[in-house]
């Protein structure tokens, strides 16, 4: 098997505006996701989540502050699984929570 | 057997199974590890002769101390036999004898028990030695249990068991393992092995399929008693030893509630909670709440919540939410195959059938009969001659007579 890369993007992690049950039931969402990979056995590595704050570095030593604000999705996390294939790897993708957050999973090969 | 012979008898067992342990820890700590047969022998012979004596005369008065007395007389025997032998036959092996400087009491004071113990319970868990292998050496050196008792478990025979127990004292020798306490650095690592070993005996006993019942709970009893034993020491009770004790209280309550057929899935909602050992659960709710403690969340910690969670009969939905996250951290840590079929269980009872059907059918457990039982009951009442298909496959990769006629019983059931 082979290892895939998922990053996931929404374009707001505000939740200042989300109610504890709302939140709940998110991470819940997320949780029977990955635990459905999991399940699978095709989780590789649970990774992280990302702080909001950050910085950008350009070249010239440029510092911007906070992660990209040009395009409308942020980087919130990633993680790895194990497929055969890209195509694998894709389905296994579906379901990924970011996609009821207006959001996105990229999916990229690991090289080995 | 006589009414006096009888009593005799038991309490000479009964003795065997407490001290036997205890007694070859000492002895070999004075002796070290590599003659841990010796210890042995000496510690054999010291019942032997309880069991010619004490039926010809009386019961002394305090056994233990009779035993500890002989057992005394034997080693220092013993050890004067081979100092006499290493001086005079073998005068440069003088200097590798460790012990050989003069040895005048053997310590059966109950703090040199303990820790000779303790010491003796990490040299046998040690990564050196495959875990088989330390199971079976385990039970018989900490756990002082037969030859045929350990035979019987296993579903062996004496001839192999004695042959495995040799190998891995050989291996013991050979990787001149010591009877002591690992460092501050390693303990850590060390205590976990520890740890596994336990829980595989405590497994060994709640999963044999061994018939006899009353061997099966010893081993789960005695899984217990040397968790306990690691809660005496600051440097081995750590929150997740106390989760291991947890875990092992509460399977262990629901014991006699067991039925003898592996159907996991239908087993909790089965179970007569009346044969609940009640004592076992508030003893695990006990170890629970010390495990609380820290940052670690071993899998031991996430079991033993799960475990909690079963003795509670009470079968709301939040209870399952509880159990499927529990699973979900689970799996993360400690994947099997089981505990992914008991997750999708769990997200049945908490996300409702069509969800688990949708998750269950993603797992394609081609070769596990368990799996397809899971299947079945998934698609019972939504479509049953998918389900009887389903239990149809089960029954076919099923091995044994009672998982078979639990199954056809499910088959049957269907309309």
């Amino acid at each position: 098997m082979k290892e895939f890369m998922l990053v996931f993007r929404q374009p707001s992690y505000d939740h200042s505006n989300v109610s504890p049950n709302e939140m709940q039931a998110i991470t819940k969402r997320w949780q029977d996701w990955v635990g459905g990979i999991a399940a699978q056995g095709k989780l590789s590595s649970n990774g992280s989540r990302l702080s909001q704050e950050g910085k950008v570095l350009k070249a010239g030593g440029v510092i911007t502050e906070g992660p990209f604000v040009e395009i409308r999705e942020r980087l919130g996390g990633y993680m790895f699984i194990k497929a055969d294939s890209l195509e694998e790897a894709t389905t296994l993708a579906h379901g990924c929570p970011a996609l009821d957050a207006n959001g996105s999973v990229e999916i990229r090969p690991v090289y080995s | 057997m006589l009414p006096e012979m009888k009593e005799e008898s038991e309490l000479i067992s009964g003795l065997f199974r407490q001290e036997f342990s205890k007694m070859v820890a000492v002895i070999s700590k004075l002796f070290g590890l590599q003659y841990i047969e010796n210890a042995e022998d000496i510690v054999s012979e010291t019942f032997l002769l309880a069991a010619e004596t004490w039926g010809q005369n009386v019961i002394p008065p305090n056994p233990t101390a009779w035993l500890y007395t002989v057992a005394k007389q034997k080693t220092l025997y013993h050890f004067r036999r081979q100092k006499l032998f290493t001086q005079k036959i073998i005068p440069e092996l003088q200097s590798m004898h460790e012990n050989i400087n003069e040895i005048n009491d053997v310590n059966f004071s109950s703090q040199n028990i303990k820790d000779s113990q303790l010491q003796m319970m990490f040299a046998i868990c040690t990564p050196a030695i495959a875990s088989e292998a330390q199971i079976g050496l385990a039970l018989r050196i900490l756990c002082g249990f037969g030859i045929d008792e350990i035979a019987e478990a296993f579903l062996s025979n004496k001839e192999t068991i004695n042959k495995r127990l040799f190998r891995t004292k050989e291996k013991l020798r050979s990787e001149k393992i010591k009877l002591e306490l690992p460092g501050e650095n390693e303990i850590n690592n060390r205590l976990d092995n520890v740890l596994h070993i336990i829980y595989l005996l405590f497994n060994e006993g709640y999963y044999s399929k061994t018939q006899n019942q009353i061997l099966r709970k010893d081993f789960c009893l005695e899984a217990l008693r040397l968790g306990i034993m690691l809660t005496e020491y600051e440097r081995t009770n750590k929150p997740k030893t106390n989760a291991l004790i947890a875990l092992i209280c509460f399977h262990s309550s629901r014991f006699e509630a067991r039925e003898t057929s592996e159907n996991s899935f239908v087993l909790y909602e089965q179970q007569d909670e009346e044969l609940w050992d009640i004592d076992l659960i508030r003893q695990g709710i006990h170890f629970l709440n010390l495990s609380a403690e820290g940052n670690e969340v071993s899998s031991y910690h996430l079991e033993a919540r799960i475990a909690f969670w079963h003795c509670m009969k009470e079968d709301s939905k939040e209870k399952w939410e509880e159990i499927l996250q529990l699973y979900n951290q689970l799996m993360m840590i400690n994947y099997s195959p089981s505990v992914a079929l008991n997750r999708t269980f769990a997200l049945y009872k908490a996300n409702g059938q069509k969800a688990a059907l949708i998750e269950a059918e993603k797992l394609k457990m081609e070769n596990n009969h368990f799996y397809f039982l899971l299947l079945g009951e998934l698609y019972s009442g939504i479509d049953n001659i998918k389900a009887k298909m389903n239990f149809k496959m089960s029954f076919s990769l099923a091995k044994t007579h009672t998982e078979k006629q639990g199954i056809q019983e499910k088959i049957d059931e269907l309309p």
